[in-house]
């Protein structure tokens, strides 16, 4: 797992719950975060903000921990950076 | 018939002259104009400068991160002026009955609309990909009514009205018939409205009806509107279960009236609003020498101030020299499909205190405008009977009446 991400993670879920980041670890059951629906929502706009990414509906809510959590923002990231790649080599 | 009668209970109130009531009640019956040089948007290649801005609002002291991310500022006046109203009315909903029974009204004209300037500069300017996840609940136009049932729990009829600047008093208008039929036993009803937004002022300003001096209602030399923003709540209850619960009570709603011109997009008639003033006082079961007093839609445009001083004059005839007219607009600004909600505010307190709030900005009476306005000093006058009218672009009327309690 890549360190970078998974703080980095950690770091846009603790800004967005307002708690401290030393709380929450890759661990972490994503049901013990207390977020309801519209929590979910909002923090999937903010990583994909922090990440420059865009999440896909059916992985939006997937997710059962943190973990798996920063395992598909970077499947994610190294998709896009392949695509990006792909598209270089075009031009 | 119905005997049942419908009495306000509550008042709450976020707007330029203030941001509670107690603020608003001491700066209208001063006389005092909130419009003011624009500070919120960036009007250097605006032909107007003013406006009636809502200052000193602190959204993250009055709500929590996830209902910021639900509530744009239209919605946050409404639910803070909800909010003011029901704990100045005291009700309480201590069973799953009242609740049932209790209506939430509220409107607007364009909701979160003038809100999107951001998002769409972000999309189109920016490139960026993707909007936050709430910009559709948050903009939709029954995002505070839906917020204030949600909060209180109330669960009876609940919906939004948006007719422009008649939206309020429609709203208004509708929860008292509620009321008074038996369709509900209390109200949650006013409006708001947010205007002030680049892409909205640039609107208004291609529409050559706003003001670059200030609002002069029925003033000689007035130059035409003034945009404000704000949101006002009232609490309605039927009389008997109001009277029960020791409430206080401010003055009853008695009439509302509403008709549509039938006529032109923004060019008021004349005959409309007589209709709307005379269905509103049959509906009162009052006969026009009761009324004291006028709280007129009274914008300072040229046309919709002579159209209205002939209304005022043609339905209350002789009496009309006896009818003490101003438009609070003066101070407030225009605050579209608030207005309604924030001048029956106005209304019911001049009502109650015994005081009509003045016309502010008032220079010169202008032949064409022959009604007794209350030339920039309020009056010390009891009076029995007020009305409140709300004209809007496209028409559409809708007045109500208010009766000393």
């Amino acid at each position: 797992m890549n360190s970078y991400i998974a703080e980095k993670t950690i770091s846009v879920i603790a800004d967005f719950k307002e708690i401290d980041k030393d709380t929450i670890s890759v661990e972490t059951k994503l049901v013990n975060l207390e977020m309801d629906s519209l929590d979910a929502l909002n923090l999937v706009f903010e990583l994909e903000e922090a990440f420059d990414i865009t999440i896909p509906d059916e992985q939006a809510f997937e997710t059962k921990t943190v973990g798996e959590m920063v395992s598909g923002i970077e499947n994610l990231i190294e998709m896009k950076e392949n695509e990006d790649a792909g598209n270089g080599e075009e031009e | 018939m119905s005997t049942r009668r419908v009495v306000v209970t509550g008042l709450g109130v976020v707007c330029a002259l203030g941001n509670d009531v107690a603020a608003f009640e001491r700066n209208l019956f001063e006389g005092r104009s909130a419009i003011s040089p624009i500070e919120s948007v960036n009007v250097s290649t605006m032909r107007f400068k003013k406006a009636a801005e809502v200052r000193g609002f602190e959204p993250s002291e009055l709500f929590e991160k996830q209902e910021l991310s639900i509530l744009k500022r239209f919605s946050q006046f409404a639910v803070t002026a909800s909010r003011e109203a029901i704990s100045d009315s005291g009700i309480e909903w201590a069973d799953e009955e009242s609740r049932r029974r209790t209506a939430v009204v509220t409107a607007t004209g364009a909701g979160g609309l003038t809100d999107l300037d951001d998002q769409y500069e972000n999309i189109f300017r920016h490139n960026k990909p993707r909007t936050p996840p709430m910009v559709v609940p948050q903009s939709m136009a029954n995002a505070a009514a839906s917020f204030i049932s949600m909060e209180t729990g109330a669960c009876g009829p609940t919906y939004t009205v948006s007719t422009a600047c008649s939206s309020s008093n429609h709203a208004i208008g509708l929860a008292f018939h509620s009321i008074r039929s038996g369709a509900a036993d209390a109200a949650i009803t006013g409006g708001s409205e947010t205007p002030i937004s680049y892409t909205n002022l640039k609107a208004w300003e291609a529409l050559r009806v706003v003001s670059n001096d200030t609002c002069r209602p029925f003033s000689k030399d007035r130059s035409g509107m003034v945009l404000g923003e704000g949101g006002a709540i009232l609490i309605l209850e039927e009389m008997e279960s109001a009277k029960v619960r020791g409430a206080k009570i401010y003055a009853e709603i008695c009439g509302f009236g509403m008709t549509a011109d039938a006529h032109h997009i923004t060019m008021p008639s004349v005959d409309g609003p007589v209709r709307a003033i005379r269905n509103a006082l049959d509906d009162a079961g009052l006969e026009p020498e009761m009324v004291g007093y006028v709280n007129a839609h009274g914008t300072a445009t040229a046309a919709n101030d002579v159209m209205e001083s002939k209304a005022i004059r043609e339905v209350f005839g002789d009496h009309a020299s006896k009818v003490a007219v101003s438009s609070t607009k003066s101070m407030h600004g225009h605050t579209l499909g608030a207005a309604g909600a924030i001048e029956a505010v106005a209304t019911v307190l001049a009502i109650d205190r015994g005081i009509l709030p003045p016309n502010a900005n008032f220079n010169e009476p202008d032949p064409e405008c022959d009604v007794d306005v209350i030339a920039n000093e309020a009056r010390e006058v009891s009076v029995d009977a007020a009305v409140s009218n709300s004209f809007a672009f496209g028409g559409l009327n809708a007045v109500l009446v208010f009766r000393r309690f």
